[in-house]
């Protein structure tokens, strides 16, 4: 019961003494807006606010959707195909380890704004995905796949079968670690857009309200990024417990 | 009326990179439906030779001939092995539907294979709801359920505790009928219980050191247990290992 509430007790006290200090030492809110501006910022913007922030969601629930298409289909390929994934997966160590936020910029030069925010979100969020489920395909029981093959089982069954199901937790992982990747990701680009970009995304939102120093509304923006990255993981965490219940091991809850 | 079923002739396997061979001309006639264990101290190569007659595994010298074509096999790892997802019943299922079967057509035969090792009614429930004992009783069932004519378990029940090891041998006396059963086990009661014939096998590199023709007694279960025979047999197959171990 304590350990539940030490969280959103531990947020309060934050929040109060910063509410405490911008009162107390008369900062400005044009440099430190209290919290509570920031959340009045909030309400009086709400149908704009909200507009940004379904956008930003949408995009990177579009690409988490491609990345994760992606990467679960390339994954099965490898786990077909050893030499496949011999000959690839130096490239994808590489593309994993290199900061994709960085190609934004490039991607702009490329694609419509639009396009090139989605693509930004796909590749950040891709190799999580597909390293996290070649993993859990690799990972299937040993001794199930010999009893599979001792019975007459294709390489297809296998594959579908056994080590698709198998990999469903690790799948699901990458697929948590993806959405949040997505959202820094959509971010990013629409960042690089800038006011460039008819961007409508929350991003775009805090570099405009940063051309015209309105600077609780830019907050209000971060708040609402805060809140969208929670969610998404909020809900990836209660999709994973209701349908993976059976994969996890423990008496029945 | 004794008939072989399964000769290994000469069987030997060296791994990939390793110098000594795991195993080293076995020479072995099975009879059809015999209980044969193997009884060998850790690293003897016990697995590798059952893997090898499973076909798991391919012998780097010698051959293994069945009478006839090669048997419906079936097979018990130390694990349960069993697919988390799916519920008791579409686990034991498998072998049935990997062989094209239809899941209707399917429950009978699961619902016979479970009552046979004492699960009757357990169709639906979840691996993870079991205990270690379960387990084990959904994979034996597994193995049983496409009535194999051989059956080869890997010390099955070497995880499980000494009453509930019990009762999965007396499990597995009670569905003997018929089926050749080789059985890997580094314990001398539990061959000393199940086996017709034992063959111990020593590492180093893994032989036969020894067959041994058992006297049963008629009797089963606590009756076996307690019989003079029972006792004979354990201390015939502890001196065998003691040898067995002892270094050439
Ligand atoms: N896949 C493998 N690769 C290399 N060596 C192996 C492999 N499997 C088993 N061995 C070796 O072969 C020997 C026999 O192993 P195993 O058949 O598992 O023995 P047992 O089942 O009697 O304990 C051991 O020395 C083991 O280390
Ligand atoms: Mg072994």
């Amino acid at each position: 019961m304590i350990a539940k509430l030490t969280p959103p007790l531990a947020l309060a006290a934050l929040l109060l003494a910063w509410e405490a200090a911008v009162a107390l030492l008369k900062i400005p809110p044009a440099q430190l807006p209290a919290p509570s501006v920031i959340v009045a910022t909030l309400f009086a913007n709400a149908p704009q606010l909200l507009g940004a922030a379904a956008t930003t969601l949408s995009e990177a629930l579009q690409a988490l959707a491609l990345a994760g298409a992606g990467g679960v289909a390339l994954a099965l390929l490898f786990s077909w195909s050893p030499m496949l994934e011999r000959a690839f997966l130096p490239v994808a160590v590489a593309l994993q380890v290199t900061p994709l936020i960085a190609v934004a910029p490039l991607l702009l030069i490329y694609l419509e704004p639009r396009a090139a925010v989605l693509a930004c979100a796909v590749l950040v969020a891709f190799f999580p995905i597909l390293s996290n489920a070649a993993a859990g395909l690799k990972a299937a029981d040993r001794g199930l796949v010999e009893l599979f093959r001792l019975k007459g089982a294709s390489p297809a069954d296998i594959l579908f079968r056994l080590r698709l199901p198998s990999a469903l937790p690790s799948i699901f992982t990458g697929l948590r670690i993806g959405a949040g990747l997505a959202l820094i990701g959509a971010v990013a680009a629409e960042l690089a857009a800038g006011a460039a970009g008819q961007g409508e995304g929350l991003a775009f939102r805090i570099v405009e309200a940063g051309y015209r120093l309105k600077i609780p509304m830019m907050y209000a923006a971060v708040v609402l990024l805060c809140l969208c990255g929670l969610a998404l993981y909020g809900a990836f965490a209660g999709l994973d417990r209701i349908l993976l219940r059976r994969w996890r091991d423990g008496a029945e809850d | 009326m004794t008939a072989p079923l399964l000769t290994l002739i000469n069987l030997s396997l060296t791994f990939p990179g390793r110098a000594a061979p795991a195993l080293s001309g076995v020479d072995l006639v099975v009879q059809r439906g015999e209980t044969l264990c193997l009884l060998g101290p850790s690293g003897c190569g016990k697995s590798t030779l059952l893997r090898l007659v499973a076909g798991f595994a391919t012998p780097t010298a010698g051959a293994i001939s069945w009478a006839g074509q090669k048997p419906e096999i079936g097979f018990v790892f130390q694990e349960p092995n069993l697919m988390p997802w799916a519920d008791v019943a579409d686990n034991v299922a498998l072998p049935l539907r990997l062989a094209g079967m239809g899941r209707r057509a399917a429950a009978p035969l699961v619902e016979a294979a479970l009552a046979r090792v004492g699960l009757a009614g357990q169709e639906r429930a979840l691996p993870r709801q079991l205990s270690g004992g379960m387990k084990m009783r959904v994979s034996l069932a597994r193995a049983l359920v496409d009535e194999p004519e051989v059956l080869l378990l890997d010390e099955p029940f070497a995880s499980l505790d000494e009453i509930t090891r019990w009762e999965l041998n007396d499990a597995l006396q009670s569905l003997r009928g018929g089926v050749t059963i080789l059985f890997v086990t580094h314990s001398v009661f539990e061959a000393a219980y199940l086996a017709d014939r034992v063959a111990l096998l020593r590492a180093n590199p893994g032989k036969i050191h020894a067959l041994v023709t058992l006297d049963k007694a008629s009797a089963s279960g606590a009756a076996l247990r307690a019989s003079p025979e029972y006792a004979k047999t354990c201390a015939t197959l502890s001196e065998g290992l003691r040898q067995a171990m002892m270094p050439t």
